[in-house]
């Protein structure tokens, strides 16, 4: 885990291409908790191909929501799923027609014990554990997809009281990591990289028992005119940041 | 008034919590502020220091070490488990430890302080009565340190009903075990549900006013009794 201390906002400096001329600019960049990693990944890439600098700040896709409704001087939203974008831009805080989804997000339940989980639900319907750390549901659309799951196997009242909940899907992830709670339902995207697991054991959630985690971007009102933030709605369309999104696990 | 269950069994949890937070500081605090205010040890300032290290430190790092070591790796998750009382984290005794490290020095220091302030003197005049030290205590010191009890109890009290970082990070939002009254507001927040956090968080700032008042009152009555 390369985070400890969840919710707080990091701020991320890509590499300041100062060579790369007086154009360069800078955008503010509201990421969901499960981007973390991707983002990155992707803020060096995007100096390099731009020469813009990206700094993002990370949290539940509900709390950076009440933070832009706020005037939180974000320029970008990378939200969770696609209602709160939509939310806002029907409420004229972000830019007509510039949302669009750049990343499916996939649930995985995952223990940090190498021989816990098999690659099915076994485990989970064996209930032979403490605690199941899950996102909060209100809050974070992967804590509503779990919750989904849950329902869908018709173990919902069976687990209710081993459910323990993060305020994000980066705490719901230290709670496993730590192991405290022996398993979790967490993004793929936080335990995947370069198209293998990178540790514990899982079970990648097929798409069918959840509704799906569409990611969608948006375009604030405060980055209309900035061109670093019109680069960056450009640069997750391409090719490249298509290339470095699937690598942790995301669809496109 | 759009409060819930969920809000009123959480506003309950929460004096729950404090409740049992300050009188088991009491009693834990009682002889480590008797002791700090006696000794010439070299110790004295050490401990001291340990005692107020709550006061400058996050409550996430507090959260942070109790997640480690009361996980199923730590030192205190592996004692626990030894006594079959498998792990602390997300349980209510796991709050109450925690919110016994985060308050203590709220309770130890006006403790000390009122302890120093009675001085050696009444404690030598009880022993030319004959009275042994356990007796001089309970008639001598006790009455004479009230005040400063009273100021340990509200303040202990009232820092643990506050207490947010910590049984944010070891809690896991458990309804009727680890889901407090701060911690339901930031959920209230977070989920923009901003009725029932401004009738939950205009309860915290007139119960926190109003334990202050009545601290302060009972000081100033109190230096008016000595007068």
């Amino acid at each position: 885990m390369t985070n400890p201390v969840p919710h707080s906002c990091l701020a991320l400096f890509a590499g300041l291409a100062l060579s790369a001329s007086a154009l360069a600019g800078q955008v503010q960049v509201a990421v969901a908790a499960n981007f973390t990693a991707p983002i990155q990944a992707i803020a060096p890439a995007f100096a390099k191909a731009t020469g813009h600098t990206l700094v993002a700040a990370f949290g539940a896709t509900g709390q950076l929501y009440a933070q832009i409704e706020h005037g939180a001087p974000f320029e970008v939203f990378l939200a969770a799923d696609a209602s709160t974008p939509a939310k806002l831009e029907s409420a004229g805080l972000g830019v007509a027609g510039s949302r669009f989804t750049y990343a499916i997000g996939r649930l995985v339940l995952w223990s940090a014990r190498a021989d816990y989980l098999d690659g099915s639900a076994a485990v989970l319907k064996a209930n032979q554990f403490q605690h199941l750390a899950i996102a909060n549901p209100k809050a974070a659309p992967y804590g509503l997809a779990a919750s989904q799951v849950l329902a869908k196997l018709g173990l919902s009242a069976a687990l209710q009281s081993k459910l323990v909940e993060g305020q994000s899907i980066t705490q719901t992830l230290q709670f496993v990591s730590t192991g405290n709670a022996e398993l979790g339902f967490v993004a793929l995207s936080q335990v995947y990289q370069g198209g293998r697991l990178s540790r514990g054991s899982a079970w990648v959630v097929p798409d069918d028992l959840h509704g799906p985690i569409k990611q969608d971007a948006l375009l604030l009102k405060k980055g209309e005119h900035n061109p670093a933030a019109s680069a960056l709605i450009e640069y997750l369309q391409g090719p490249q940041a298509a290339a470095i999104i699937q690598s942790f696990g995301y669809q496109l | 008034m759009p409060l819930t269950q969920a809000d009123f069994n959480a506003v309950l949890l929460s004096l729950q919590l404090a409740s049992l937070t300050t009188v088991l500081l009491l009693l834990i605090g009682t002889p480590i502020a008797w002791w700090l205010a006696q000794t010439n040890s070299w110790l004295k300032q050490p401990l001291g220091a340990i005692v107020a290290l709550p006061l400058v430190l996050p409550p996430t790092v507090i959260g942070f070490y109790l997640l480690v070591s009361m996980g199923p790796h730590g030192y205190i998750g592996q004692l626990t488990q030894s006594l079959g009382l498998g792990t602390l984290t997300f349980t209510f005794t796991g709050l109450v430890i925690g919110s016994v490290f985060y308050s203590l020095p709220f309770v130890v220091q006006p403790l000390q302080n009122a302890f120093e302030a009675i001085g050696r003197a009444p404690l030598e005049a009880a022993a030319t009565l004959r009275a042994n030290p356990w007796d001089a205590f309970c008639t001598v010191v006790l009455p004479l340190a009230k005040p400063g009890f009273m100021t340990a109890a509200i303040l202990g009290f009232a820092h643990t009903v506050g207490e947010f970082g910590v049984v944010l990070m070891i809690g896991g939002n458990i309804p009727g075990k680890t889901q407090v009254a701060s911690v339901q507001i930031y959920n209230h927040v977070e989920t923009l549900e901003y009725a029932q956090a401004h009738w939950l968080a205009g309860g915290m700032l007139a119960f926190s006013f109003i334990v202050l008042l009545a601290l302060y009152s009972s000081r100033r009555r109190g230096r008016q009794g000595w007068q």
